[in-house]
């Protein structure tokens, strides 16, 4: 010990405990965090998908949404919502909501198990008929056309979602989500559900095969390289000003200094 | 004849030839020698003349690719994710300068980051002008060449975003007619003119196309050439400083030194504009999609030197009226016509505005430094402040995304910082200046505080004062004080009426306004005994360097280095010094 005591004085030994306090309290809330309830797959077996997926209800969606689903003041009715929903507002963590506010957060993970969230879109599926989730052929955009789906995208989805599907501002704190991560499935099941401030496009607007031409191009945008160099987030003119007058001003004005002070 | 190198002999027989048949040595030796001052602020117009520059050299490239024209097509270029969708020409051929021309799209960028960069540079180096007086006789109509080259480059800017046909572009376009079409009686005839008939119609891009590439440049080029020229024989003017006054010019001359300076940043400027041309994305249209009047993008904004305008529109409350059943809106009128008109009106007007109310008729090459104009410097503050806000609500939904806020709330909180704020900037900004001019008149008279505390041997404690040097003397007396003008007598001294009474009156307060409160200079007597009490403390400071060079340790006085022979005590020192201090 004698090796620590001759060092707890110096000045560096209260940033070095301050590091080491910092990344054990970082390390256990990370076990902590990451310990799921190891329940469901012990219960799940006596009991039906539904009955599991009512029990679930009845525990985490409750008291929002109402004893029956029929709705609260502080949540609306999920009869009639159909699987799709629940699949999507909890399959991308947006429900349960941790706090009220003007719109549910996506959170990367989900807070349910993928056999949590299937059980719990049977329950409100069993309430009464609703959308139910996208088949992978629903899904499959391969031979869909991107250049098409991106006319359609422009005109029934950039108004909100950006042009380059970078989301945008909403009224009163709301907010339309960047594409950048959505994943086909969840693209699907927004356009055919409405989530939040999302208007429904069901099948009688938008067919089944113009929203795999929208999915095509939506992940077209996700994985497009930029040939013009730094991107600046891809939203035009508002960053390009910011590094305007940031970088390139800094940089001229820098100069033009420069020159002035050698002068002298 | 003496010996030359044969560099010279060339050069000399270039210069001869040359001369003989254009007389040009007399012309050269006159103006190569011509003195320019120096400082980094007056290099902000350099800044905009050179981004104009490489605005004209890579927008006559991209004159050799781009059609002009509303024609519908469909695109068969590379990029594959609008393949065979239709589009005009105009967007398809900027598609082709993107993707499919050599260098297309880095000389596209250049173009416009340059156009950007120009009009910053203009308006960074109009508030140089502003703040420092550069705008007082006799350069007013300069003044004036400058505020209308701002208005042209917002035009050629506007008018080059508009061109490409991309959703953006349309977008402007849109809002520009709608702006138009809100000009009572007028409006609506105006917009059917400018567009041959309803929104977007087929003509517009090719008449836009005249007015970026030729009106306008045609314009910018004849008005910088006269500002320039004006600049040439009226002279730059100066910042105080030593040796320079209202009547010469203390600096470098044109040829060599500002040749190699200016001639230098130019390249910086060309080079950086390329290097951001090439690492920067600007006006991705690719992304944004052709122009159809059914779509829009969330984020659509302007260019920022639109973006105040843009930011007005999206502050102003939703209030129409209706008049002899026709809607006048005023939410539309307010922000992007009366207000624009003001604020330029204002702008061009201010130099004759401020001659007028001040009486001001003396010539003036010598700078006013900010603090020395505290209601000028305010005026130019609180517009600053109104334009900033202004232009914060132009990107008022990309703030509220970016930092999770209600787009709501920002536009209550312009609404109501728009008119509390700028008038708190004024008087903020002028009692600053004022503090700043007190402070000019105690260095003037105290020196300056050395930041040395000394302890006098009887008790008192006081800071050391060291006289300025030359240079900020030169600096701070390089102020002129201006009297407000007098209150005028309503009646002669035969009882006449004075008829200007009124005006002369309110002539009289405004000049109060801006003059009452300056510190005035102090006389030079002033400034002499305050100097010579500088001296004084260093005198009195004088005897402590001695102590540098003690040879002895005095335990009883804590520690104090000591000389022998020197006193100890409060007595011995009023001793030597003969009963006083």
């Amino acid at each position: 010990m004698k090796f620590l005591a001759a060092r707890r004085r110096s000045p560096l030994a209260a940033v070095a405990m301050l590091l080491i306090a910092l990344i054990g309290i970082g390390a256990g809330y990370a076990v902590i965090a990451n310990a799921r309830p190891a329940e469901a797959a012990a219960v799940a077996s006596t009991e039906t998908q539904v009955e599991q997926g009512k029990r679930l209800y009845l525990e985490g969606c409750a008291s929002c949404h109402g004893m029956q689903s029929q709705g609260t003041s502080q949540g609306p009715t999920l009869v009639g919502v159909g699987a799709a929903s629940v699949d999507f507002q909890v399959g991308s963590g947006r429900m349960p909501m941790a706090a009220p506010g003007s719109q549910a957060v996506a959170r990367d993970p989900a807070q349910y198990t993928d056999d949590q969230i299937a059980a719990m879109a049977a329950y409100v599926a069993s309430l009464a008929p609703g959308p139910a989730i996208p088949t992978a052929e629903d899904v499959n955009f391969e031979s869909a056309d991107a250049a098409q789906g991106g006319v359609l995208f422009r005109t029934n989805c950039s108004q909100c979602h950006q042009a380059a599907g970078q989301g945008g501002a909403l009224t009163q704190g709301k907010w339309a989500p960047s594409l950048m991560q959505a994943e086909p499935k969840e693209i699907y099941e927004a356009m055919i559900t409405g989530p939040q401030s999302m208007p429904v496009f069901s099948n009688a607007t938008i067919p089944t095969q113009d929203k795999q031409a929208i999915i095509k191009y939506i992940d077209t945008l996700q994985t497009l390289p930029d040939p013009g160099g730094l991107a600046l987030g891809r939203l035009g003119p508002v960053p390009e000003t910011v590094f305007l007058w940031t970088a390139v001003f800094a940089a001229l004005i820098g100069v033009a200094i420069w020159i002035g002070i050698k002068a002298r | 004849m003496t010996a030359t190198s044969p560099v010279e002999q060339v050069g000399g027989g270039v210069a001869t030839y040359v001369d003989q048949r254009t007389g040009s040595n007399k012309f050269l030796a006159r103006n190569l020698g011509k003195v320019f001052p120096d400082h980094w602020s007056f290099m902000l117009g350099e800044i905009a003349l050179y981004s104009f520059i490489v605005v004209l050299l890579t927008g006559t490239f991209l004159t050799l690719f781009f059609k002009p024209s509303m024609a519908e097509v469909l695109y068969d270029g590379s990029y594959v994710p609008l393949k065979g969708i239709k589009m005009s020409e105009a967007y398809s051929s900027t598609l082709d300068i993107s993707f499919d021309v050599r260098g297309g799209l880095l000389l596209r960028q250049m173009h416009h980051w340059a156009a950007l960069i120009f009009i910053a540079a203009m308006s960074v180096h109009m508030f140089r002008v502003f703040f420092t007086g550069a705008f007082r006789k006799p350069r007013e109509f300069n003044w004036i060449i400058g505020v209308a080259l701002v208005t042209l480059g917002l035009g050629a800017g506007f008018s080059g975003y508009s061109l490409p046909d991309d959703l953006l572009s349309g977008t402007g376009l849109q809002i520009a007619r709608g702006i138009m079409q809100s000009i009572p009686v007028i409006g609506t005839w105006m917009a059917f003119l400018l567009f041959d008939g309803e929104f977007p119609g087929t003509e517009f891009i090719s008449r836009l196309y005249g007015v970026h590439i030729l009106l306008i440049p045609g314009l910018i080029l004849a008005l910088v050439t006269i500002h320039l020229m004006l600049v040439w024989t009226q002279k730059h003017t100066q910042f105080p400083g030593p040796g320079r006054t209202n009547d010469n010019v203390v600096g470098y001359p044109l040829m060599p030194v500002y040749m190699a300076k200016a001639g230098g940043f130019f390249f910086v400027v060309f080079g950086v504009i390329a290097l951001i041309g090439g690492l920067v994305t600007i006006n991705p249209i690719w992304i944004f999609g052709p122009f159809m009047p059914d779509q829009v993008s969330a984020g659509s904004q302007p260019d920022w030197y639109i973006g105040w305008l843009d930011g007005a529109l999206r502050t102003m409350p939703n209030i129409e009226s209706s008049l002899f059943g026709f809607t006048i809106s005023w939410n539309i009128l307010i922000p992007a016509v009366v207000i624009p008109g003001i604020i330029f009106t204002a702008l061009a007007l201010y130099p004759f505005l401020e001659a007028w109310v001040t009486g001001d008729k003396k010539e003036h090459h010598l700078l006013d430094r900010p603090r020395n104009a505290p209601t000028r410097t305010g005026i130019g503050v609180m517009a600053l402040t109104f334009y900033l806000l202004l232009w914060v609500g132009g990107g008022n939904d990309i703030i509220a995304i970016t930092f999770g806020l209600s787009i709501n709330s920002i536009i209550w909180f312009l609404r109501i910082a728009l008119i509390i704020l700028p008038p708190i900037m004024f008087i903020v900004t002028r009692r600053i200046c004022l503090s700043l001019q007190r402070r000019d008149r105690d260095k003037l008279l105290h020196g300056y505080e050395s930041g040395r505390i000394l302890r006098l041997p009887h008790g008192e404690f006081i800071e050391v004062h060291q006289p300025i040097n030359a240079k900020e003397m030169a600096v701070i007396t390089g102020k002129t004080d201006i009297a407000p003008l007098p209150l005028p007598a309503a009646t002669d001294a035969d009882g006449v009426r004075n008829k200007h009474f009124q005006v002369k009156k309110l002539r009289a307060k405004l000049s109060g306004f801006f003059y009452s409160e300056n510190v005035a200079l102090p006389t030079a007597a002033e400034i002499e005994a305050g100097q010579h009490h500088a001296a004084h403390d260093a005198a009195i400071e004088a005897p402590l360097h001695a102590y540098e060079d003690a040879d002895q340790l005095n335990r009883a006085h804590g520690g104090v280095l000591h000389h022998p022979g020197m006193p100890l005590t409060n007595a011995e020192q009023l001793a030597e010094d003969g009963g006083h201090l």
